[in-house]
């Protein structure tokens, strides 16, 4: 049931088989699968993976089948897909993953028969059965070791070479030390053998580290997967035909065709066309700026009018766009790096498990005389004090964190952002397109309704973000739409229509004959001379007063950093009750703004989404971007709200104080059961089936706390 | 005690038989599209296995 190009092998020469990709965010059913998978096989095989929302289709003829073909297939059947760059999205295919989740299977096999035998063992077997039992034991036990512990000897080996220890250290040694003793005793007729405590040991501590890789894989694919949405392709103009490209197939000087209401993919000069352009992901000012021939624009523009055609004067990694990209590496450098709880707790416990083990090994030995007992005492210390429950303390809470989080629209992208943003003492605030939706929304002051019919008749079939305004609020109103004919939109400037047999024009000041007024407005000239203006100011968006409201309660300050005029700024911060407003600032001033608030120990948190804020995003100890923002903005943030509600970021910080919350917890169960376990270990009192046990049961009371966190708030 | 020498065997070769099906599963990709496997179970177009890593082609006609 493969295609012939795919069976043979031997494609076309100038069209070879290929691998696309698609988001398909909106599968749900059994259903979806069947009918997306039908869809798509109208152009090649096609494969539905529901767990990633994903589908991939081989496609014989790339020629034919194209990308934007196949979405418009798909949206058709009522499925929204989007485009994935195939080199940037994540495969799904998880060779580490896979080899945890082997070695944890194998640990666990061994882990049960050896707690088996042991309790035969515990039970009374005595001489010659324990002996077997035991050689039975040391058969499972040194080549599970040796294959399922490997992880935890390379890292630890690592660590040692460096110079430095690490959690793996103190856990190797324990391992190790654990199954040579016991070998040793078991050769030795001897009677305690920690095998047992050796595998369980191993089993829990793989189980925290598969749980960590999971967050991580998991973090890593939603930001491989933000990166590759919206493949950069250009409508490049050859000898007067239209053809689709890559951006990186682009040479400087081709010419490049922009429809109207599309992202500008390269730098540029215009050769023709009239059109207005939101510049607000390179400003940050929402006020659209008309452009004509001659005039320069950037890639990450909006056009939004008209049909333009630019001459490309820079694409890929020269453009200003990317050249930001720099910058945000510098930022990137510069942060401050804090050390995770995890770290912390390592630092401390590594040299502290060592030092009482050697204490109890050497004050054993001078009291008794006897090195047997002695080392025997050394390894129970080392295996009681719990490393288990340290190394499933952070990742079990973080896969729980992550997994509440990713229910409510938030991607992590990196699980260690969420202990810094638990130690937030500051927030900074971008303002257009992250606490406004970066849409102007009509005022109402003195509007006149017969006025507003007339500019909504010529507003209805407008892409331009006014106009679009000016008719939702004239819907919202009730205010019908006055019979308006000839409606004709001249790109750059506005539409003009005839009403009551004259010549009626909504645009541009100049263009309609008005008075220029100070604020963002479109104008209708209506009738003999007579003109309108309405006023616009940007929309906030949805929870952004309760964000503010609620970081206020938690007592954290709040900074608005923006591009835009200071009177703009001030209007929305007066909105919001925000003293503290920045305006006029250039992306380089956003990040030195931050930079110096950290510089006086101020922990920020940053929240932007524009390309002026991507520096500031990248110098903050932590940052928030929503999904709407630019991808770099998304790149260089550590967290991404997929939602357009604010609100999501007060759910993260009160998800991120549980999770830390939790953490600590999970740190002083983990302490307090030492505190009782070690002084008996180092006095001799804990027998290995004991040891095990223990260990068992506060790695399961860890684990249980951690699933707190799923509960969500109350 | 000497029908250790029986039980300890059996009880080995159970759990070796436990691994192997295990081992098995993560290598066939059982566990690379759980919900998306779960889902094809109803389509009654396939007869897929879970491990059937096969793709929908369009039909001759």
């Amino acid at each position: 049931m493969v295609s012939d190009a795919v069976l043979t092998g031997a494609p076309p020469a100038e069209a070879e088989p290929a691998r696309l990709s698609f988001s398909v965010p909106g599968m749900r059913c059994a259903g979806c699968v069947a009918a997306v998978e039908r869809e798509a096989s109208r152009f090649g095989a096609a494969r539905v993976n529901l767990t990633l929302k994903r589908l991939t289709v081989d496609v014989a003829r790339p020629d034919s089948a194209t990308p934007d073909r196949i979405v418009s297939t798909l949206a058709a059947a009522g499925h929204r897909a989007v485009p994935l760059d195939a080199d940037l999205a994540p495969d799904g295919d998880d060779p580490v993953g896979r080899d945890l989740l082997l070695r944890l299977a194998v640990a666990g096999f061994a882990t049960m028969n050896v707690m088996l035998l042991s309790v035969a063992v515990w039970s009374g077997a005595d001489a010659v059965t324990r002996d077997l039992l035991h050689w039975i034991s040391a058969a499972i036990a040194v080549p599970t070791v040796a294959f399922a512990a490997r992880p935890f000897f390379s890292h630890a080996l690592g660590a040692v070479r460096a110079g430095r220890l690490n959690m793996d250290v103190p856990l190797a040694l324990a391992i190790l030390l654990a199954v040579g003793m016991s070998l040793y005793e078991t050769s030795v007729s001897g009677q305690h053998a920690y095998f047992d405590a050796a595998l369980a040991l191993t089993f829990f501590l793989l189980i925290g580290r598969y749980l960590d890789h999971r967050t991580r894989a998991r973090a890593r694919s939603a930001a491989a997967e933000l990166a590759a949405l919206e493949v950069p392709r250009a409508e490049r103009v050859v000898d007067g035909r239209v053809e689709r490209v890559p951006v990186a197939d682009l040479a400087i000087g081709d010419l490049v065709r922009v429809c109207a209401g599309e992202r500008i993919p390269v730098d540029g000069t215009i050769r023709a066309g009239a059109s207005e352009l939101d510049r607000s992901l390179m400003t940050g000012e929402s006020a659209p700026v008309s452009a004509g021939p001659g005039t320069d624009v950037h890639a990450g523009e909006v056009n939004l009018t008209g049909p333009l055609e630019l001459e490309v004067t820079a694409r890929g990694p020269d453009t200003v766009l990317r050249r930001m990209a720099e910058m945000v590496a510098t930022a990137e450098a510069s942060r401050t790096r804090a050390t995770t709880l995890a770290d912390r707790a390592a630092a401390l416990y590594a040299p502290g498990v060592h030092i009482l083990a050697a204490v109890a090994g050497i004050g054993w030995w001078l009291a008794t005389g006897d090195l047997r007992i002695a080392l025997n005492i050394a390894t129970a210390v080392l295996i009681i004090t719990c490393p288990c429950a340290l190394g499933l303390a952070v990742p079990a809470v973080m896969t729980a964190a992550s997994a509440r989080l990713f229910g409510a629209g938030v991607l992590l992208k990196d699980g260690a952002a969420l202990e810094r943003l638990a130690d937030v003492t500051h927030v900074v605030l971008d303002k257009t397109g992250t606490l406004t939706l970066g849409a102007p929304e009509m005022r109402w002051d003195d509007v006149d309704r017969d006025a507003l019919a007339v500019a909504a008749a010529l507003a209805a079939g407008s892409r331009h973000p006014l106009a679009r305004s000016l008719a939702t609020a004239a819907d919202a109103a009730g205010v019908e739409s006055a019979p308006v004919t000839d409606i004709v939109e001249v790109p750059g400037h506005g539409i003009r229509g005839t009403w009551r047999d004259g010549e009626v024009r909504r645009g541009r000041a100049a263009w309609v004959g008005a008075d220029p007024v100070d604020d963002t407005a479109t104008y209708l000239s209506w009738g003999t001379g007579a003109s309108t203006a309405f006023t616009f100011e940007d929309r906030l968006r949805d929870g952004a007063a309760e964000m503010v409201a609620a970081l206020r309660d938690r007592g954290l300050p709040v900074t608005i950093l923006t591009g835009d005029t200071a009177v703009a700024a001030r209007a929305l911060a007066g909105r919001l009750g925000i003293d503290d407003v920045r305006a006029e600032l250039l992306p380089e001033d956003k990040a030195q703004a931050i930079a110096a608030l950290e510089q006086d120990g101020t922990v920020t948190l940053m929240i932007g989404d524009g390309l002026n804020d991507t520096a500031a995003l990248a110098r903050a100890t932590v940052s928030i971007s929503p999904a709407s923002g630019l991808d770099a903005a998304r790149a260089a943030s550590d967290i991404v709200v997929m939602g357009a509600d604010l609100r999501a970021v007060v759910e993260v910080i009160g998800a991120a104080e549980d999770a830390t919350a939790r953490i600590r917890e999970n740190f002083t169960i983990a302490s307090a059961y030492n505190v009782l376990a070690v002084p008996l270990a180092m006095a001799g009192y804990v027998p290995p089936l004991i040891a095990a046990l223990a260990m068992s049961a506060s790695s399961i009371m860890v684990s249980l706390n951690a699933a707190r966190m799923l509960r969500g708030r109350s | 005690m000497t029908v250790l020498l029986l039980l300890i065997p059996v009880s080995l070769c159970l759990g070796a038989v436990g691994l192997a099906a295990f081992t098995y599963a993560v290598r066939a990709n059982q566990f690379d599209d759980p919900e998306g496997n779960a889902a094809r179970i109803l389509d009654p177009e396939r007869e897929a296995r879970p491990d059937d890593q096969s793709s929908r082609t369009a039909s001759p006609d």
